[in-house]
């Protein structure tokens, strides 16, 4: 008979560390590291940069209870190399969803990451490439893979495809989604097209309301780990394989997406063209009141 | 990276019965710390990483003042640093050790 | 026979010559090359707002297109140097001499100007230094100003950054020179009268705000703990005991956590209503938690804050408004208040020598002064008492007859003993010196100067200079709180431990404070988000500042 009790402390998901953001989220005291720091499992490339290396090369794996349920955890570290991709961070990603099918558990990724390191360029686009085709061997075998995105570093480039695999995405004001950063844009395409510093405009591009809305991710919580926690635990109870059927449904919801709002110049007039009251008041308003306004969101449900 | 290395005797062991704990992040002016309960009871060692070059001198009086005043001994400390200040250094320390004297759950 | 209306004579020339390219005082915008061409004359003193905050940027543009060829030798002096604008016109020899007081966004470029003799230095004053000397030996012939708006008889509006402008248009216009404002907007009817249109001569309509620098927002997210432990340690090391009601804070993270921290480590203190109750200080955002939790009774302020318009208008009962609603600020008499009203002041610095003299200054950059060697000074004229004043002056002076003895102003350094760049901020010998010798200069630009330095606060502690009976209790008590620092490492441990035992020096576990509890959980609010819920939606951050 398992002891289950919540940790509840408020803590700020945003500000937290990984180590905290899974000792929030999980079942009091039965999280358990996998390949913990202690084992010196560190990146093979960044001392060829002189570059300082992390214990847990920036991922926090291992094995938790959510409300007794046992799930697999992935947590990265926002604050390490921006919480970029290496090749030892990658592999143990890889390797605890390879395990999360043997072990038939769901997981849950903590995303906290600007997408690949660059020194390490070639074996962490491997292991995207890696972690896809893993998840969605999980998904295939009726299993959950529950992203959760709301840390300093957002979820971009690698990161950002690896959600768009998970079967629920669980997003807040300050998480951002994206393949390509803001000044990534603003480099390709010129500071008339996408001005980074304008900070506005980024959260009204790649912000959690804005995917929350656009049908990017599936539910909006506050910045608050309890939050994320009864929103795991309710991603967890929607069971939803990935044949072709979800395949060609989620193809044919971006289709439809992209001919409904392809025109659109910015967030607004996609949140104006969804018959959203004052669109322009969005980003201000608070959960609560986000969440009525939202009820005429674009939602994912019966794709992905 | 600029490697350092302490063996001193502690006047007094860590309590508790956590065989580790960690505190930190590698960022810039931060630092982790890995504590490990390997060592002598009345023995600290400390292994720096430091992309700091230079400041053994602060080092050396930080992780002394260290060892004097908190309870250090049995310790194996790891530390990966990405250019922190000697009084985040000290903080660091200091809570790697009330975390690892954090009773078990 | 002697004319003694020379001055208004010329006065009258430039007003004719100007006229030509008015309709009454209304300048078009296409005429304004050529008016200002009209009435300035080479060799004039210019007074060009160069505020803290805000910036008459069209009329500097304009000066700085001028045609060195017809009008040069200009004698500039202004509060700031803040605009790129404000040096070229000295590059290009359209100015050759300048008195200011404060040049932080432009402080790298003016060393090097300074360096390269590009501008001949007149001297480098406090805010409430030059304000004074407007009307002694720095009266400007012309001052370019900076208005929100006017109507046709030259009314002007300034509305909450009024910031330096009545002091330079009385000094100005009132010893016959010429005064001309550039304002977003020609009104039927001002908001309220800020300054009189009879002061005014000529006015430019810009169709565009004036620019404003968003000096005094700190990001509560960037507040480290070693901050938040310095404000604890000020908090119940100082603010308490001396029981600090009315003071001004100085631009900073350390300040800016005091702020932040008073809601909730102020409170668990039963600090409310005894400490840090009158403030001389600009609308800092991080000041939002502890006016709304009922800390604050009034606060007097020197400019304005992008984004606090409307959370000040909504508070009148705190801030200074006018019957239009909207903030009127002040600095010439705020910085008076700032030196006379208040028992302490509280900022930070870049270095500390070992007698305490505290400078920002370093080889490459000179920012000036502004107006912490106001607030951060003893006031000598001094005369009525406060309990904190009091208590300050008997620590001082504990032998001298309490009737003849007068009190003290609390100033008080505080920082972290390494800074940004892991710079530390002890040190032998200030770069001050050195900048000194290399340009020539009578003084070595410092800041806070020893004899007016109280308190040193650190991560390490508190030393407390007041309490210091030799120069050598003094070297060692600041060496005491120096933390790692080459100067603290180098410190007499049996001397330090003696200063201690006497409360010379005190350490956080001496005021029972803890340095694991220096956690940001302790801050009233942890964002700028934070801060904008905590106004009830009032105040507006600018963009830069916003992560939604």
């Amino acid at each position: 008979m398992t002891q289950v009790a919540a940790n509840n402390v408020s803590l700020s998901w945003y500000e937290a560390s990984a180590r905290q953001r899974i000792d929030a989220l999980v079942d009091a005291g039965s999280f358990c590291e996998y390949i913990g720091p202690e084992l010196r499992e560190i990146s093979p490339h960044l001392s060829i940069f002189d570059l300082p290396e992390q214990f847990d090369d920036g991922i926090v794996i291992g094995h938790g209870r959510l409300d007794g349920t046992p799930v697999l955890i992935a947590a990265q570290e926002g604050r390490f190399m921006g919480g970029a991709f290496g090749e030892v961070h990658g592999a143990k990603l890889t390797g605890l969803l390879r395990a999360a099918r043997a072990l038939r558990q769901d997981v849950l990724i903590l995303f906290d990451t600007g997408g690949v390191r660059l020194q390490e360029a070639n074996a962490g686009e491997l292991a995207i490439a890696e972690i896809m085709r893993a998840v969605i061997e999980l998904r295939r075998a009726g299993l959950s893979v529950v992203g959760l995105i709301g840390g300093r570093a957002g979820c971009y480039g690698g990161g950002s495809l690896i959600a768009g695999t998970c079967s629920r995405l669980i997003v807040s004001e300050q998480g951002r989604i994206s393949v390509s950063g803001p000044e990534v844009i603003e480099t390709n395409r010129g500071i008339e097209e996408f001005d980074s510093r304008d900070r506005a405009l980024v959260w009204r591009t790649m912000g959690g309301k804005h995917r929350y809305l656009i049908g990017g991710a599936d539910t909006f919580v506050d910045d608050e780990a309890l939050a994320f926690r009864q929103a795991a635990i309710d991603a967890l109870k929607i069971k939803r394989g990935c044949d072709t059927n979800v395949l060609e449904a989620e193809q044919n919801r971006l289709e439809r997406r992209l001919q409904r709002f392809g025109e659109a110049e910015d967030a607004v007039d996609i949140w104006q063209t969804l018959g959203i009251d004052a669109p322009t008041e969005i980003p201000a308003l608070p959960t609560d009141a986000f969440l009525r306004a939202a009820k005429r969101r674009e939602n994912a449900d019966d794709a992905r | 990276m600029e490697k350092l290395s302490f063996r001193l005797t502690a006047a007094r062991s860590a309590g508790g019965s956590r065989a580790q704990a960690i505190v930190g992040v590698v960022a810039s002016g931060n630092l982790e710390v890995l504590l490990e309960r390997t060592s002598p009871a009345d023995t600290c060692t400390i292994e720096i990483a430091t992309a700091a070059h230079g400041f053994g001198a602060v080092w050396d009086a930080v992780v002394r003042d260290f060892v004097a005043r908190r309870p250090a001994g049995g310790l194996r400390i790891s530390i990966n640093d990405g250019g922190a200040r000697p009084d985040t250094v000290a903080l660091r320390l200091a809570q790697g050790v009330r975390k690892i004297e954090e009773p078990e759950r | 026979m002697s004319n003694w209306g020379m001055q208004k004579a010329a006065l009258g020339e430039r007003l004719t010559a100007g006229r030509r390219h008015a309709k009454g005082k209304i300048v078009p915008l296409p005429s304004l090359p050529a008016f200002l061409a009209a009435v300035i004359r080479s060799g004039d003193r210019v007074c060009l707002e160069g505020d803290n905050q805000k910036q008459a940027d069209l009329l500097a543009a304009g000066l700085a297109n001028l045609d060195p060829a017809e009008i040069s030798d200009l004698h500039m002096v202004q509060s700031g140097v803040v605009l790129p604008a404000h040096l070229d016109i000295f590059e290009k020899g359209i100015a050759r001499r300048l008195d200011f007081s404060y040049s932080g966004p432009q402080s790298a470029r003016i060393a090097r100007m300074l360096f390269g003799r590009k501008i001949e230095l007149g001297a480098v004053h406090t805010y409430l230094e030059l304000f004074a000397r407007y009307f002694i030996d720095l009266t400007p012939n012309v001052a370019l100003i900076a208005a929100v708006s006017a109507d046709k008889d030259g009314n002007l509006y300034t509305g909450p950054n009024t910031e330096d402008t009545p002091t330079v248009v009385e000094a100005t216009s009132y010893k016959n020179g010429l005064v001309v404002a550039q304002v977003t907007e020609i009104v039927d009817k001002v908001p309220r009268v800020d300054i009189p249109g009879d002061l005014v001569h000529f006015v430019v309509e810009a169709g565009r705000p004036f620019y404003v620098e968003p000096l005094f927002t700190r990001d509560p997210a960037a507040i480290t703990e070693t901050q938040i432990l310095t404000a604890m340690l000020a908090i119940k090391g100082i603010y308490a005991p001396y029981g600090v009601r009315r003071l001004n804070h100085g631009i900073g993270f350390n300040t800016a956590a005091i702020e932040l921290l008073l809601p909730t480590y102020g409170e668990k203190l039963g600090l409310k209503g005894k400490v840090c109750t009158h403030f001389a200080l600009n609308p800092h955002p991080t000041l939002i938690p502890a006016i709304e939790s009922g800390w604050v009774d009034q606060i007097h302020c020197f400019g304005s804050e992008v984004g606090m318009e409307d959370y000040v208008a909504a508070r009148s009962d705190i801030f200074f408004t006018g019957p239009d609603g909207s903030l009127r600020s002040n600095r010439a008499f705020c910085q008076t208040a700032g030196l006379y009203a208040c028992d302490m002041f509280i900022g930070s610095t870049l270095q500390i020598d070992l007698e305490g003299h505290s400078s920002t200054v370093t080889t490459s950059r000179i920012a000036g002064f502004g107006g912490a060697p106001n607030m951060g000074s003893d006031p000598r004229g001094r005369r009525h008492p406060s309990e904190p004043w009091l208590k300050a002056g008997a620590e001082a002076a504990p032998d001298a007859a309490p009737a003849l003895r007068r009190g003290r102003k609390l100033v008080v350094q505080i920082g972290e003993t390494f800074g940004e760049r892991n710079a530390p901020l002890f040190v032998e010998r200030l770069d001050a010196l050195e900048l000194a010798r290399e340009l020539k200069l009578d003084l070595a630009p410092v800041m806070v100067y020893s004899d007016d330095v109280t308190h040193i606060v650190t991560e390490e502690g508190i030393a407390n200079l007041l309490m210091c009976r030799s120069k050598d209790e003094r070297e060692q008590a600041i060496r005491g709180v120096a933390g790692y620092t080459d100067i603290g490492r180098a410190r007499d441990a049996k001397l330090v431990e003696q200063l201690r035992q006497r409360g010379v020096i005190r350490r956080p576990e001496d005021l029972g404070i803890d340095p694991l509890d220096a956690d940001r959980r302790l801050l009233a609010a942890r964002s700028i988000k934070d801060l904008m819920l905590a106004s009830g939606g009032l105040y507006r951050p600018p963009s830069r500042f916003r992560n939604w």
